[in-house]
């Protein structure tokens, strides 16, 4: 088991340091940089603007910036953030807090929604409500994230003025009910899309297992039919979902650049936008590294969950 | 090998009566009938074979019998299938509320299948599938059901049986797992077994095994089984009676010797020359045969009897004009053949 979470972590690594190097390449292969927004400011010189090249070191060849970027970085060291000065970890850590808040509690709602209509669609197969499941879910992963979060806010906040357009709270007010209120709209946008994957994943799943033998096995038995579709259908159908799982658990860090963006939700994936439209390189750098990683746990975290769910693959991975 | 007669007169001793049992399934295609008009019944200890080939019906009539094919739209089941219960009556499971019906599967009669290495749920260790059953048609506490699985694991062959109670599918070779599906049909001793193809997937040796197993519990039982397969020879082995299927219907039926010594179909007679052994009676030193051709289309039956495209003995004129009636031609033989008087003529 130790041997095996060793091996994995430092096949991560080497895979952080690819991750790493291609990103720091694009980044800097974008066009513009830090410095072009005091450039369009018009009152700094050429000579100010080389100091400030200077100082930031932007006026070094681009391997030994990214060897200089990777020897601070393996000490720990994540830069500090162009825009604020303040230190890379504290700013995606002051971040973090509302993108878990919405993206947990999206998630959770759709997961837990998906897989009830997979399943009820998988059962009921080719029923009026599986026609419209189906339909339901390819609609939600048509639509354009960015338009139904304006059509939720136009429809929701500006039409019927039931829900805040954007933002954690208002400003004075923190309470629970506030912070709710104001999480309604980005999460029923961010969960749409959410559920109708889930729904479809967990149907396709459940339509593996409910026509293999040990399914009619139970039944020959005299199992109640809801028994046997918890116990012996869905403990089936759910062993694939987590590996689902796993891949989606850095999403809940990362958050959803797109919603968060036009909710004003103050999350990771803003700070990202943000960041890359700044050229906020140490932050950007940093975001990416640390989503890195967290796609890296994600899936060992669901490997090792599979052993434990499924007795066939043993204990102890090799 | 008892030499029962195919029909006793009185029906005390019947475990299993099925009367014009008739199973379509719905598909888009058309309807498609899966088994048609089958009559026949199974005795307290008796062991009646089903006898075809695929697509022949004899699986769904298993399945049909305890009510386990698709569901209504998809599938409409009609006759009779009457199931001597624990107090002795004689129920219609056709028409038996699903609620009830689950009560009789499992309980008065138990199924197994074909393929041990899928028949099993993966993810549950073998002494909690044994048991479940035992916990729901007896209400035993899971401590109690699993003493009793362990017992049966034991019955069944399997050494160290409480230990395996721990032990996932996975862990167990075919046979064994073959094995736990027996214990596990055996769980609430019902009265009717029916196995679908139990040993059709295991190596020849573990086979014998199974067969000697089963001939075992049945003495021990005193259980009516139904015993469905392709291999005619593991009915010589096993059968009391054989009831053989062709499309969907029972084309000849007879007690296991009188079918081997002097069958009376041809469709019979050319399943027992394509068997690759040599000292059936009556067929010599011919060459082992295939029967030529497939099974036809059931969206397009050929007209009159099914066999007659694949038959070497069909007539013009006779045999393409209408469905041959299954006719008693011997005390307890039965055939599905206009010309079976003639064809044994042209024989002796």
């Amino acid at each position: 088991m130790s041997s095996y979470v060793i091996r994995r972590l430092l096949q991560g690594a080497g895979l952080l340091l690819l991750v790493s190097m291609i990103g720091f390449a694009i980044l800097h292969l974008a066009p513009g940089g830090p410095l072009s927004q005091f450039a369009a400011g018009g009152d700094m010189t050429q000579e100010d603007l080389d100091r400030v090249a200077e100082q930031l070191g932007l006026n070094r060849p681009l391997p030994i910036q990214y060897l200089d970027w990777l020897w601070r970085m393996l000490q720990g060291d994540w830069g500090v953030s162009y825009r604020d000065q303040q230190p890379v970890l504290s700013v995606i850590g002051s971040h973090l807090g509302a993108t878990l808040e919405l993206m947990l509690t999206s998630t959770l709602l759709a997961m837990a929604i998906g897989a009830w209509v997979g399943i009820l669609g998988a059962i009921r197969r080719y029923s009026l409500f599986d026609g419209l499941a189906t339909i339901g879910a390819m609609i939600a992963l048509s639509i354009p994230t960015f338009w139904f979060g304006l059509v939720v806010i136009y429809v929701f906040s500006v039409g019927l003025e039931w829900l805040p357009s954007g933002n954690r709270y208002t400003i004075g007010d923190e309470s629970l009910a506030n912070r709710i209120h104001h999480l309604i709209g980005p999460c029923m946008v961010l969960a749409l899309v959410s559920t109708a994957v889930w729904s479809r994943y967990m149907r396709s799943s459940m339509l593996d297992v409910i026509h293999q033998d040990y399914i009619r096995t139970a039944r020959s038995k005299g199992i109640p039919e809801r028994r046997i579709l918890i116990h012996h259908a869905v403990r089936n159908a759910l062993l694939p979902m987590i590996t689902i799982t796993g891949l989606h658990l850095p999403t809940l860090l990362s958050g959803a650049l797109v919603t968060e963006t036009v909710f004003t939700w103050p999350g990771m994936g803003r700070l990202f936008l943000d960041s890359i439209n700044y050229r906020d390189y140490p932050v950007v750098m940093g975001i990416l590294m640390f989503t890195a990683v967290l796609v890296l746990l994600g899936s060992l975290l669901a490997d090792l969950l599979y052993h434990v769910a499924d007795p066939r693959l043993g204990a102890n991975p090799t | 090998m008892t030499q029962a007669p195919a029909r006793p007169a009185a029906g005390e001793d019947d475990v299993l009566e099925v009367r014009g049992l008739n199973i379509s399934f719905h598909t888009p295609a058309g309807e498609i009938p899966a088994v048609r008009d089958v009559s026949f019944r199974v005795r307290r200890g008796e062991t009646l074979a089903l006898v075809g080939e695929s697509g022949s019906g004899k699986s769904v009539t298993s399945l049909g019998i305890l009510r386990l094919t698709p569901k209504p739209p998809f599938c409409s089941i009609s006759g009779q299938v009457l199931l001597r219960g624990r107090d002795g009556t004689m129920r219609d499971l056709v028409a038996l509320p699903e609620a009830e019906m689950r009560g009789v599967r499992g309980r008065d009669a138990a199924m197994i299948f074909q393929e041990p290495m899928t028949s099993l749920n993966p993810v549950h260790r073998v002494g909690d599938q044994i048991a479940e059953s035992i916990r729901f048609h007896e209400g035993l506490s899971r401590r109690a059901a699993l003493g009793k699985a362990a017992d049966l694991l034991d019955l069944v062959g399997i050494p160290d049986a409480r230990r395996r109670l721990g032990a996932f599918p996975h862990e167990m070779s075919g046979g064994m797992r073959q094995r736990v599906m027996i214990a596990m049909a055996l769980a609430c001793e019902p009265r009717l077994l029916i196995a679908d193809e139990p040993t059709t997937a295991l190596d020849v040796t573990i086979q014998a095994q199974i067969l000697d197993l089963l001939r075992r519990l049945q003495e021990r039982t005193r259980m009516a089984v139904i015993f469905i397969t392709h291999n005619l020879g593991v009915v010589a082995e096993i059968a009391d009676r054989v009831m053989v299927m062709y499309t969907g219907r029972v084309v000849e039926q007879a007690a296991v010797r009188p079918l081997f010594r002097a069958p009376l179909m041809p469709y019979t007679r050319g399943l027992l020359r394509s068997v690759p052994r040599l000292d059936f009676a009556g067929l010599g030193r011919e060459k082992l045969a295939a029967i030529p051709g497939t099974v036809p289309d059931p969206l397009e039956p050929p007209p009159g009897c099914s066999f007659g495209p694949r038959c070497g003995a069909f007539l013009p004129g006779s045999c393409d004009t209408a469905i041959p009636p299954l006719q008693e031609a011997l005390p307890g033989h039965q055939v599905r053949c206009v010309r079976w008087s003639a064809l044994t003529g042209e024989a002796a």
